[in-house]
């Protein structure tokens, strides 16, 4: 049978996968991050067919508004310059590609020869059903911040760790930059930069 | 009487630790000292012991203490006094003793007198315990002991090459008898069950027709176990196969020649044969063996003797020889006349060992007698003592050797041996040789033109008293000792040796040898006159004979100069192979396998993986990303096998 | 058709080998080598969703997020370090980063 939703997720799929390649291969550095963004994209609509509304948004706030942007502004920093094709070097390719075709040959063998065990959906530690009637954010929601609360604030103490990684790593002092002290400013005395002097009028100092 | 045995065999062993422990500190006066001293001592009481027990045909057995004691086997440490020990402990101290005296002169100067004299004290007590033991395993214990001190004193001078190669070689040859005596050892316990002398003595009768397997097939057990110790006997006595080690141990210092390779060490092979005559008695085909083996070394040895030109070794060569007739006797189960010979034998080698020493001396380390000549007028008491020694290993009348000799002779003549008047004529002949090669060292050393050059000749001085006095003891017992003993060693009646020696009734061949025709009698006198008198002619008279004698029979003489190649054959048959396999095994199985595979094997391997680990680290990140890619697929390749 | 599992399972696969193939395929700059991190992460986010659409369990998409949240962590940390080596070499060419050769 064909339907909306098969459709949709082999057009998804098919520009998500062709995407990937496209970054991989791409002459342009900047193409490429514009090809994962659109492989991103692709892959949130992915997620909305598979009843993941909530990631799939996410998917694109945060790996495309924040990871991919990050990635753009880091290629303009750098100023790359075009890189030529031939530079992948055929004694690898001829590997790469053995080994990316056994990869292949190996996962879609498993895919067509596995079937669930039948402990499987007893091993579920939540239940679909329970979370029906609420939105998918709402159910997130009440399950993160309950059962997974722990978990929760260690993931917000990775990305702050990140961020004061990143920092440190990053950041330089410039000689010669001119900043504002706000200890010095709000630290002045009056004895200090005003001085009172009697002058006549109509001389100089 | 039983501590005077206990001192006898134990002051040596006194002054061996004096002089060795504290010899170095104390110096020289005092290791000659005290060595020579307790020697003294223990000569003295082996003279009482010999008088007191011995004349008056007394035995005695002390037991010290047992050694090794499990389930029925029974080895205790011990002393058996009888006739045959008392004669082995007189000789082996009054020799000895006299060796010490000369060793103050003739080492005087040498930087180790305290270990030499030492040694010499050590080599005498394992002597007496070889001759004291009442079981085999004792007397294997001095056998061993006295092969040790014969490798020590031989090395003694250690910074000689030479010297050093001879002691190996001497240790090593008798290590070969050893196998023999060991094995002989085994046959007798595994027949026996024990190993006392008393005690296998009393039970040789009944077990006189045992067989042994032996290699898989049975021989006759009293034959194998005879043979095997013979064979050991012949290693220690340097008998024709086993003789090699005895002119190279002539690199010693010649008192150590005198007391050990003349005198006491190679006649513990006869002591041993001797001992044993109860157990070869019910053997013919080891006696017949014995007899054949001693035959041979005499005639062999005297031929090359002929040739020698080292005043040594023609002197060693001349002991073989002599050994040879020791043992042709006592095969022929003429034990009492086999052991008269030996106390004649050590006293008239032992004298011309040290007269050797005393000309070696004079001439100021000069040994080869080609060298010598014209020196009777310069070393008179040298001179009168090698001439002493000469006329009594001839075997010429009144003279010791006379009488133990002549003898022998007889014994051969009248056993009923098979084959031993084979026996009698090689005997016969090597007394003339014996004569003939005795003068011709007599002359070439002593008369003639002086063929040594002005240095040395200017330098010839007697020997000092410490070296003269121990010669005129020696000479008196080569004089005087034949015609002392005889009645009572080798009498037609005599009972000296009681129990010590047995002898069937139809061997009794002492009895039968006083009924000798006359011409037999006389026959060794006569060849050994024949051979002084070509002596004479070839090194008086005619000077020129022995060179073109020599010349004409090149081969002959080559032959027997080169020692009967004997040497050269044992070095192409087990030397070399031997120095091959070792060299083999150790540059290849030692150094290649062992040690490649081994510790350096090892190490190269570590070394190689670490650089084949190296080049993993290549620094490139994708290279990195690779080989985490290929382990995932190997990883998945894994679980989807499973 | 129905979309079942499996499809998923495989897009999420060809996509992972994809990203694999372009860490060690590609000889241009550090840039495509983040990406193609993220590109596999992607691929592990789709078998969770998958998973967790298939057995009706929450607890998927919960560690999706939290793989989202790693992934951005990350990402930015690299590029961080990117931008500090462009900083001291002046070049981010993969083939000449071989200061860690032991």
């Amino acid at each position: 049978m064909i339907n909306i939703a098969s459709i949709l997720f082999y057009i998804f799929s098919g520009i998500l996968l062709s995407a990937a390649i496209l970054v991989v291969t791409s002459r342009n550095t900047v193409h490429g991050v514009l090809f994962l963004i659109l492989a991103f994209f692709n892959a949130a609509g992915l997620f909305i067919l598979a009843h993941a509304e909530f990631l799939a948004m996410m998917l694109i706030i945060v790996y495309v508004g924040a990871v991919a942007v990050l990635f753009l502004f880091v290629v303009m920093m750098l100023n790359l310059e075009l890189q030529s094709v031939q530079k992948i070097a055929k004694r690898y390719s001829l590997m790469g590609s053995l080994i990316g075709g056994v990869l292949a040959a190996e996962l879609t063998l498993m895919m067509v020869s596995w079937n669930t065990s039948s402990t499987a959906f007893d091993l579920t530690t939540t239940n679909f059903s329970f979370y029906r009637n609420m939105t998918n954010t709402q159910a997130l929601g009440s399950l993160l911040y309950t059962h997974y609360a722990l978990i929760f604030q260690c993931a917000g103490l990775i990305l702050f760790i990140s961020m004061i990684g990143a920092i440190v790593l990053t950041l330089r002092h410039r000689e010669g930059v001119k900043r504002q002290k706000i200890d010095n400013q709000i630290g002045r005395q009056a004895n200090d930069s005003i001085q009172l002097m009697d002058i006549p009028s109509g001389s100089g100092i | 009487m039983v501590i005077i045995a206990l001192l006898v065999v134990f002051l040596p062993l006194l002054g061996f630790l004096l002089a060795g422990i504290m010899g170095e500190k104390l110096g020289d006066h005092f290791s000659q000292g005290s060595t020579c001293g307790l020697m003294g001592i223990a000569t003295g009481l082996a003279a009482y012991l010999f008088i007191q027990m011995g004349l008056q045909d007394k035995s005695l057995f002390i037991p010290i203490f047992t050694w090794i004691q499990v389930e029925f086997f029974e080895v205790s440490w011990g002393l058996q006094i009888d006739s045959l020990s008392l004669v082995m402990m007189s000789v082996v101290t009054l020799v000895s003793f006299m060796v010490h005296i000369y060793s103050i002169g003739y080492m005087k100067g040498d930087p180790g007198v305290a270990r030499f004299m030492a040694y010499l004290s050590l080599f005498t007590f394992f002597m007496l315990t070889l001759v004291t033991a009442p079981n085999l395993l004792q007397m294997f214990f001095g056998w061993e002991g006295v092969g040790l001190c014969s490798y020590l004193l031989i090395g003694y001078w250690y910074d000689k090459e030479v010297a050093n190669a001879a002691a190996i070689k001497a240790f090593l040859v008798n290590r070969i008898g050893d196998i023999g005596f060991v094995l002989g050892i085994l046959t007798l316990f595994v027949i026996f069950g024990t190993l006392d002398f008393s005690t296998i003595f009393e039970l040789m009768e009944s077990h006189q027709n045992d067989t042994f397997i032996f290699l898989g097939m049975p021989v006759h057990a009293l034959t194998l176990a005879s043979i095997l110790l013979f064979i050991g006997a012949m290693g220690k006595s340097a008998q024709i196969g086993l003789h090699t080690w005895l002119p190279d141990a002539m690199e010693a210092p010649t008192p150590v020649s005198a007391l050990i390779h003349a005198a006491t060490m190679v006649t513990a092979g006869v002591f041993l044969v001797v001992r044993l005559s109860p157990l070869l008695e019910y053997s013919i085909m080891a006696r017949e063996f014995i007899m054949v083996v001693g035959a041979l070394t005499a005639f062999i040895t005297a031929t090359i003797a002929c040739v020698q030109n080292d005043i040594k070794r023609i002197i060693a060569y001349s002991t073989c020889s002599q050994l040879g007739y020791m043992f042709m006797a006592a095969g022929l189960s003429g034990y009492s006349a086999s052991m008269f010979h030996l106390t004649t034998h050590a006293f008239f080698k032992a004298l011309l060992f040290l007269g050797a020493g005393s000309v070696i001396h004079a001439m100021s380390d000069e040994q080869n007698i080609q060298k010598m000549g014209g020196i009777w007028k310069y070393v008179p008491v040298t001179y009168v003592i090698m001439w002493i020694g000469s006329l009594a290993l001839a075997g010429i009348p009144f003279f010791s050797g006379f009488y133990s000799k002549d003898m022998i002779i007889e014994i051969d003549w009248v056993s009923h041996l098979p084959g031993s008047k084979i026996a009698f004529i090689s005997a016969v002949l090597s007394a003339m040789l014996t004569a003939f090669y005795s003068w011709r060292l007599l002359l070439l050393t002593f008369h003639g033109i002086a063929r040594a050059d002005d240095a040395v000749m200017s330098h010839i001085h007697e020997s000092p008293l410490s070296m003269l006095i121990p010669l005129v003891v020696l000479a008196s017992g080569s004089l005087f000792s034949g015609y002392v003993f005889y009645e009572l060693f080798v009498g037609e009646y005599t009972v000296f040796w009681g129990s010590a020696i047995f002898v069937l009734p139809q061997d009794e061949v002492i009895k039968a040898a006083h009924y000798v025709e006359g011409w037999v009698e006389w026959l060794p006198t006569i060849a050994a006159f024949l051979g002084i008198g070509i002596a004479y002619i070839f090194y008086t008279v005619a000077e020129n004979w022995p060179q073109q004698l020599a010349a004409s029979f090149r081969k002959i003489y080559t032959f027997l100069y080169k020692k009967w190649y004997f040497d050269e054959l044992y070095h192409y048959l087990f030397v070399s192979p031997s120095l091959k396999l070792g060299k083999f095994l150790w540059e290849e199985g030692d150094k290649e396998a062992i040690d490649g595979l081994g510790p350096n094997g090892l190490a190269a391997l570590s070394l190689m993986g670490g650089g084949l680990l190296c080049r993993l680290q290549t620094g490139y990140i994708y290279h990195y990303a690779f080989a985490m890619i290929i382990g995932l697929a190997l990883m998945i390749s894994w679980y989807w096998w499973l | 058709m129905i979309i079942s599992l499996d499809h998923y399972l495989i897009v999420a696969a060809l996509l992972f080998i994809i990203g694999a193939l372009g860490i060690f395929l590609n000889h241009r700059n550090m840039i495509v080598i983040l990406m193609s991190i993220e590109l596999m992460l992607l691929a592990a986010n789709i078998n969770f969703i998958a998973f967790s659409q298939y057995l009706g369990d929450l607890v998927g998409q919960i560690f999706a997020l939290f793989v989202l949240t790693i992934a951005a962590a990350e990402s930015a940390i690299g590029l961080a370090i990117i931008v500090v080596y462009f900083r001291n070499f002046r070049d981010i060419d993969v083939d000449d980063m071989t200061r860690m050769k032991g």
